[in-house]
């Protein structure tokens, strides 16, 4: 994103021309990352930059951003990749776009996501899987894989995602980019479509901390449109970078467990020892509680999903199944016909944990280690200031493998799951390669609102390596 | 606790799905082996541990209770599949 500023800025380079060439890199690319390309608002939006760009100095002016189709846009369809929202175009932005708009940025289009943001490999969509730009045979990781596709790809200068339950910071480490998932409460929810309430948090995924910073500051601030908005003073990031010397950093043995491939724990051990060199105290610490992460995970954010989604019937938007004879039989016809398996396997899951007999032993006591896995953290920040680890346990694999397996898939968000759980931020950042080239991400966590730590340990550790800057 | 055929219709019929019988043996395998992961939390002990819904429990977020501007209707009927008379329609409920 800045580099697109300085193209601007520096070299006279025309917005117009900036919105064309990449319009005609999104035609030509084949990796299936963009559901929708308004290309007619995208130039006009351009065509409004040029003149922009003249009287202001704002380095978002002319910027190209893709969307993840989650997420309202007034006037371009929003389709989640489901069958159930054919024919659903937007009447209003989501904030987010809002605010992007007002500052001048071009939106693209929207990129494609796991069905409704259910998934970790972008394969559940209804236009079919994104391809992960270092190698086309394997998942670009999700559900946020279309983003992140485009931005390794350079087909927007930076991307929004969703992440609830890692899926903007996983599909940033299986393609080499930068993914923030804010603070609950951060980024307004209005115009995302919900998945899981109490979980769900735009992010922006970026090519580095610096553009990460600088979309995460455009887009955070209290929205009295979402009740959950947090109301306070947020200040923007300081896009010098953090002098990390005396920084305390932990290092959860519970992160370098079972299940982590040894080639990931390398190289994210190595991230880490570059943040030693910059000055960082790095301890090992106890999460005790994470290792129950997952099962919290898919009881809470099934439950909340299968009320979400309660909304799908045919009704009010979207599709409808034709020639129903009663209103009971047109919901059970739309929802079996619009839904694809993982949303139904969640809906399922979801209602049977929400259901007479089994709420206190799913969903309640899923509730109760919630609140110890927040409080493991809390223990754990008394004595440090940020927290390292792996994004995910492995790197990118192939499109297909585990996909009759959904447990297997649900295992790889081990690492990201806490973070929506408690509530933090959390950073993916480029911190090396496996052995068949593919990148791998570093997680970094900070407390909650403290995204000035994460962007400013994330800015400082690539100012000194250049891991981000490799390209597909 | 393991999750029988009949449950499964029952979860179905409560989300409003209708399950072939390719899906209700697929289901009931799958959920079975994710519920069975999931007993792991029978091993956490809860009794002094407050269930945790929301990072920042904020209730009552209100707004001035005013008349605004709000969506045009035939814009807000525009997705509705089915429409007449600024109403949405639907099969028949009621005989």
């Amino acid at each position: 994103m800045l580099a697109t500023a300085r193209k601007y800025r520096k070299s006279g380079k025309s917005p117009v021309d900036e919105i064309e060439e990449i319009l005609e890199r999104i035609r030509t690319d084949t990796h299936n990352a963009f559901i929708t390309v308004d290309e007619q608002g995208a130039l006009e939006s351009a065509r409004q930059a040029e003149k922009l760009i003249e009287s202001s100095d704002d380095p978002l002016i002319g910027v190209p951003i893709a969307v993840k189709d989650n997420i309202c846009t007034k006037d371009i369809r929003t389709t989640c990749a489901s069958n159930i929202l054919t024919g659903f175009t937007p009447t209003y932005d989501a904030t987010v776009v809002e605010k992007l708009k007002r500052r001048g940025a071009v939106i693209l289009g929207k990129t494609n996501l796991d069905e409704f943001a259910m998934g970790s490999t972008t394969t559940t969509s209804n236009i079919g899987p994104s391809l992960n730009p270092w190698d086309p045979g394997r998942t670009p990781g999700g559900s946020s894989g279309g983003s992140a596709a485009a931005v390794a790809l350079n087909l927007c200068a930076g991307a929004l995602g969703s992440d609830t339950g890692g899926s903007i910071r996983m599909p940033a480490s299986f393609c080499g980019i930068t993914g923030l998932k804010p603070t609950y409460g951060s980024v307004s929810r209005y115009g995302l479509v919900a998945f899981a309430s109490s979980l769900d948090q735009i992010g922006p995924m970026t090519s580095s901390a610096r553009d990460a910073a600088l979309l995460f500051d455009a887009v955070k601030g209290h929205d009295p449109l979402d009740s959950t908005s947090v109301p306070q003073e947020y200040l923007p990031t300081d896009l010098d970078g953090l002098d990390l010397d005396g920084m305390r950093i932990g290092v959860p043995d519970d992160f370098f467990a079972e299940g982590l491939n040894p080639e990931v724990e390398q190289a994210v051990r190595f991230g880490i020892s570059i943040l030693e060199n910059l000055g960082a105290k790095v301890r090992r610490i106890r999460l005790p509680h994470i290792r129950y992460g997952v099962a919290v995970y898919y009881i809470i954010a099934t439950a909340e999903a299968s009320s979400n989604l309660a909304r799908y019937d045919g009704v009010r938007y979207g599709s409808r199944a034709p020639h129903a004879e009663d209103l009971v039989e047109m919901y059970l016809e739309t929802r079996s016909k619009g839904f694809g398996a993982e949303v139904k396997r969640r809906i399922m899951l979801g209602t049977y944990v929400l259901s007479a007999g089994y709420y206190e032993a799913y969903y309640k006591k899923a509730s109760e280690v919630r609140s110890l896995i927040a409080s493991d953290f809390d223990e754990a920040f008394a004595e440090c200031d940020l927290i390292a680890g792996p994004a995910s346990p492995v790197t990118a694999f192939g499109l297909g493998e585990m996909a009759d397996n959904p447990l297997s898939i649900y295992l790889l968000d081990i690492y990201t799951i806490p973070a929506n759980l408690a509530g933090l931020p959390a950073l993916s950042i480029p911190c090396g390669f496996d052995t068949e080239g593919l990148p791998v991400g570093m997680q970094l966590m900070a407390p909650c609102f403290r995204e000035d730590l994460l962007l400013g340990a994330g800015i400082s550790f690539q100012d000194h390596t250049k891991f981000h800057q490799v390209k597909p | 606790m393991k999750i029988t055929d009949s449950q499964v219709l029952h979860v179905a019929g409560l989300a409003r799905l209708k399950l072939d019988s390719s899906e209700v043996e697929r289901f009931q395998r799958e959920l079975n082996s994710i519920l069975a992961y999931m007993e792991m939390l029978s091993e956490v002990d809860t009794a002094d541990a407050a269930p945790l819904h929301h990072t920042f429990p904020m209730t009552n977020v209100f707004r001035p209770d005013a008349a605004k501007e709000s969506q045009d209707i035939s814009d807000a009927l525009g997705n509705a599949p089915q429409h007449e008379d600024g109403f949405i329609v639907v099969p028949k409920v009621i005989e």
